[in-house]
């Protein structure tokens, strides 16, 4: 009974890592970015969301909403601005730009809020279960994992069904021939960070209504998501959440053998599925 | 009649290395013009040139009254300038269909080019619309290319030897489709090593050689001794 | 008379911080301890990153296994400190063998993620410790430090308390770490291995074909550098007293400040560490009073050089003065475009 109780645990727990993880996933799977700033970015929406939430009394869900288009239009600034002149051949510029950002967004919010950890307030919900069976499944938690695989689904969509979804694939397959096509690398690439902080943002919600959260929040949860990117297979979105759901079992299964182990669970468990599958569960087959 | 496209003195760098060297040409309206020129020419070079590709120096491309050496490749897509590149360079992630959509990108508005009309010019890729675009023979292959770039109903349409490494049936079929693409009002620029195929579709043929054009003229007009000249660099008396 | 007025200079500026212990405060020759062993530090992630390309932002899971190594020799099987030093740099190369085993298989980018899970794995697996304090650490016994060799002869030399003496040797071991890792870098870089590897990183596949293997490179030196980092590492915390996983395996203080100071001084330029950290130092001075103002200008200043200058201050000092007084190769710089064949 323990186990199925833990099982579900992970599982809900590897639909927020997946979250963290699917703006990464579709950046790197676009034009080859590690983003060592996404976990800070993400953080930065929570307080967005936070600061909305304050300052207009509406629940974080709305206050959520409403910071989707500003931090659009961040994605949308921080690609034209920082991230389009560094991509290249050489990997150590964007690595180097990305960690340079992450230092200065979390020293940023540190001094804008001080190291506090704070909550976003989502209300009753936050302790309503529903009886499963044997165990009891928590809202919020079945509310992300729900939210999980819907973003994902809803970015599988945009990347195999739309235009822009084939613009984003001809561009990562083929920058060169994709502008002999009309299409505009870096506008492409500045749609993709743009809505990958629409999906942090929406990370940022979760992350914030479930667990406290600080300025230093970022990295430790950048790392998980970067596993379960790795884990999944490069570039693909379903490869992605599985990637999620390993992390978030390992983890909790590490958490029920001893509270100490959780994170050196998740760790290790990322170590053997790339010693066993070096390029992931889910590889795309042109890499 | 004025000229659709026009180059003047067009001068084209890779680093420090220059590869064309000047290149005059001219091609008018409904025309089809032959480039050709032994194994480093600047052929490719030209096209890319022309496309914003690559890197120009010098002179300038003028398409009915824009001009087009300043601007980015996507805008000279748009300006009505569209290529089949060298190696064809199909996107690998995508299907045969998505292959061609892709190619209506840019376009606004209608045309005469649609998919109908591309799976009627080369039956084969409408069995094959679902396939990966790199799964396909080399022929294939260069048809989704050539369907592609008809996608956006350009007004020049620009083919970097499109013979290479076919054999000559298949190289026959896809010539084949060359006066509907010309019927749609469509004027073209081959890039051919294939002299024989290069006179037969052109009316006007130009010879590269190290970055410029030494020789041109109607394809009856030439003697076979004289492009031979130019082909391989022997000095003309 | 420039080819005997640098090494002029370079040779007084040695004597005088080889001196610093005997004429200057202790302050001063703790701050300078730090900016040292950062220097070394960062003169081993430059090898890594700047030569041989591998981007790790996992260092410090060697800066805290050479630690724990010295700490484990010194608590538990009552070695000297400069024993358990040695033992502590063979223990973090000997880590470096199946860390290289994992992260080698990722991919570019990735591989700077790999090594950071590592870190974190070294970090957490050594919280399980508990003859070592577990998560919470402990310190190095006093006597342990106050009695190494050649105290007593320092003593006699600065005068001063034992403590003084004691951040005098560090200081001196980490002076003579830094002179022994830029001799090192300088000759490795310029003998054929060295050659081979900037041929590697400018330009992969020329350099395959004329036979540089370029793993094995890379792999010597993720080894040679685990080796000088886990030293480091030792040093430091023979110097601090006192240990835990947090401190000493900290991203913040083991790797991000160092790849600003490499970033800063120039990386991939062998004199741009050395610069970075004279940068570094000035800058923590200066902005000393305004906490983490210090941090957020070294980000930017680190993401304005990726744009703007990409070797950093003394890349740029080479490139505009068109003088590069400690040239690498002897050979002209070859053209990085291809050119007719
Ligand atoms: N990317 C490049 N960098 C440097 N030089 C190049 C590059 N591409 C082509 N060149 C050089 O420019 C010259 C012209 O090359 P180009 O590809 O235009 O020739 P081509 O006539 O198309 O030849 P082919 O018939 O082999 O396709 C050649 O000397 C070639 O080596
Ligand atoms: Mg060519």
């Amino acid at each position: 009974m323990i186990w199925l109780d833990t099982l579900i645990q992970g599982l809900m727990l590897g639909g927020l890592y997946a979250l963290f993880a699917a703006g990464l996933s579709l950046v790197f799977g676009i034009m080859r970015l590690v983003n060592l700033a996404h976990g800070d970015l993400i953080v930065l929406g929570a307080y967005l969301i936070l600061g909305i939430g304050t300052a207009t009394g509406l629940n974080p869900f709305l206050a959520a909403a409403l910071a989707l288009p500003p931090m659009f239009a961040l994605g949308w600034l921080l690609q034209t601005a920082l991230l389009n002149r560094v991509l290249g051949e050489d990997i150590l510029p964007p690595l180097l730009v990305t960690f340079g950002l992450s230092v200065v967004i979390q020293n940023a919010l540190l001094m804008g809020f001080s190291a506090d950890s704070r909550k976003l307030p989502v209300g009753p919900v936050e302790a309503q279960s529903l009886p499963l069976g044997p165990v009891n499944l928590g809202v919020m938690p079945l509310v992300t994992f729900v939210s999980a695989v819907a973003v994902i689904f809803g970015l599988n969509q945009l990347f195999y069904r739309t235009a822009l979804g084939r613009a984003f694939r001809a561009t990562s397959d083929d920058p060169v021939t994709a502008q002999l096509m009309g299409i505009r690398p870096d506008r492409v690439f500045a749609v993709a960070t743009s809505i990958a902080l629409v999906v942090a943002t929406i990370a940022a919600l979760y992350l914030g209504a479930r667990a406290n959260f600080d300025p230093a929040t970022g990295p430790a949860r950048l790392l998980y998501a970067f596993e379960a990117v790795i884990i999944g297979g490069l570039g693909s979105l379903w490869g992605t959440l599985a990637g999620g759901l390993v992390i978030g079992l390992a983890q909790a299964f590490g958490a029920a053998l001893n509270p100490e182990w959780q994170i050196l669970a998740g760790h290790l468990a990322f170590v053997a599925v790339l010693l066993v599958r070096p390029r992931g569960l889910f590889p795309r087959a042109n890499d | 009649m004025s000229a659709l496209l026009q180059l003047t003195a067009l001068t084209a760098h890779y680093g420090d290395f220059q590869a064309l060297f000047g290149v005059d040409l001219t091609l008018d309206a409904g025309q089809t013009l032959a480039i050709i020129g032994a194994n480093g020419a600047g052929k490719t070079t030209l096209m890319r040139a022309i496309t914003g590709i690559a890197r120009v120096t010098g002179g300038s491309v003028v398409l009915d009254g824009q001009r087009l050496d300043r601007m980015a490749a996507s805008d000279i897509l748009r300006a009505g300038v569209a290529m089949v590149p060298e190696g064809r360079r199909l996107f690998p992630s995508l299907t045969v269909e998505e292959n061609l959509r892709i190619g209506a990108y840019a376009r606004q508005g209608g045309g005469f080019w649609t998919l109908p009309r591309i799976y009627d010019l080369f039956p084969v890729l409408r069995d094959r619309r679902n396939h990966p675009g790199t799964a396909l023979s080399g022929g294939q292959q260069q048809m989704v290319a050539i369907g592609r770039a008809l996608m956006s109903n350009p007004r020049v349409l620009l083919c970097d030897e499109l013979s290479l490494g076919l054999a000559p049936v298949v190289i026959r079929e896809i010539y084949a489709a060359f006066p509907a693409i010309r019927a749609s009002g469509t004027a073209i620029v081959v890039v051919e090593q294939d002299i024989g195929q290069a006179l037969k579709v052109a009316d006007q043929v130009h010879c590269m050689m190290e970055g410029r054009i030494t020789l041109s003229g109607a394809p009856a007009s030439l003697g076979r001794a004289a492009i031979h000249d130019a082909y391989f660099g022997v000095r003309q008396a | 008379m420039r080819k005997v007025l640098l090494p002029l200079v370079l040779f007084l500026a040695v004597v005088l911080l080889a001196a610093l212990p005997v004429i200057g405060s202790r302050a001063l020759v703790q701050d300078l301890f730090m900016v040292l062993c950062l220097l070394v530090l960062a003169l081993n992630w430059n090898m890594l990153a700047g030569f041989a390309g591998l981007v790790s932002v996992g260092q410090q899971a060697f800066v805290g296994v050479g630690a724990y190594g010295m700490f484990a020799c010194v608590i538990l099987w009552g070695m000297d400190p400069l024993a358990g030093l040695l033992v502590g740099g063979l223990v973090a190369m000997a880590l470096s063998v199946p860390v290289a085993f994992f992260t080698f298989r990722l991919n570019g980018a990735y591989f700077a993620i790999g090594t950071w899970a590592v870190a974190d794995i070294a970090r957490l697996g050594i919280s399980q410790w508990k003859a070592l304090g577990g998560g919470t650490g402990t310190a190095l016994p006093k006597g342990a430090v106050q009695d190494m060799p050649g105290i007593q002869a320092i003593r006699a030399l600065i005068g001063g308390s034992k403590a003084a003496a004691v951040d005098a040797l560090t200081y001196w071991l980490a002076l003579a770490l830094v002179l022994a890792m830029l001799v090192a870098s300088w000759l490795f870089l310029r003998s054929r291995m060295g050659l081979g590897l900037q041929a590697v990183r400018d330009n992969p596949v020329a350099a395959r074909s004329v036979g540089v293997d370029p793993v094995r490179l890379k792999a010597l030196v993720f080894l040679l550098t685990a080796f000088g980092t886990g030293l480091c590492g030792g040093l430091l915390f023979i110097q601090i007293g006192r240990i835990s996983p947090d401190a000493a395996f900290s991203l913040l203080d083991w790797t991000a400040f160092v790849i600003f100071i490499t970033v800063i001084g120039g990386i991939g330029t062998l004199p741009g560490p050395v610069i970075g950290v004279l940068v570094f130092y000035g800058l923590q001075r200066l902005l000393a009073d305004y906490g983490t103002v210090y941090l957020i200008v070294l980000g930017l200043i680190g993401i304005a050089i990726m744009l703007f200058a990409r070797r950093g201050l003394w890349g740029g000092f080479t490139q505009r003065t068109g003088l590069d007084p400690l040239p690498l190769s002897h050979a002209a710089p070859r053209p990085v475009t291809p050119t007719d064949p």
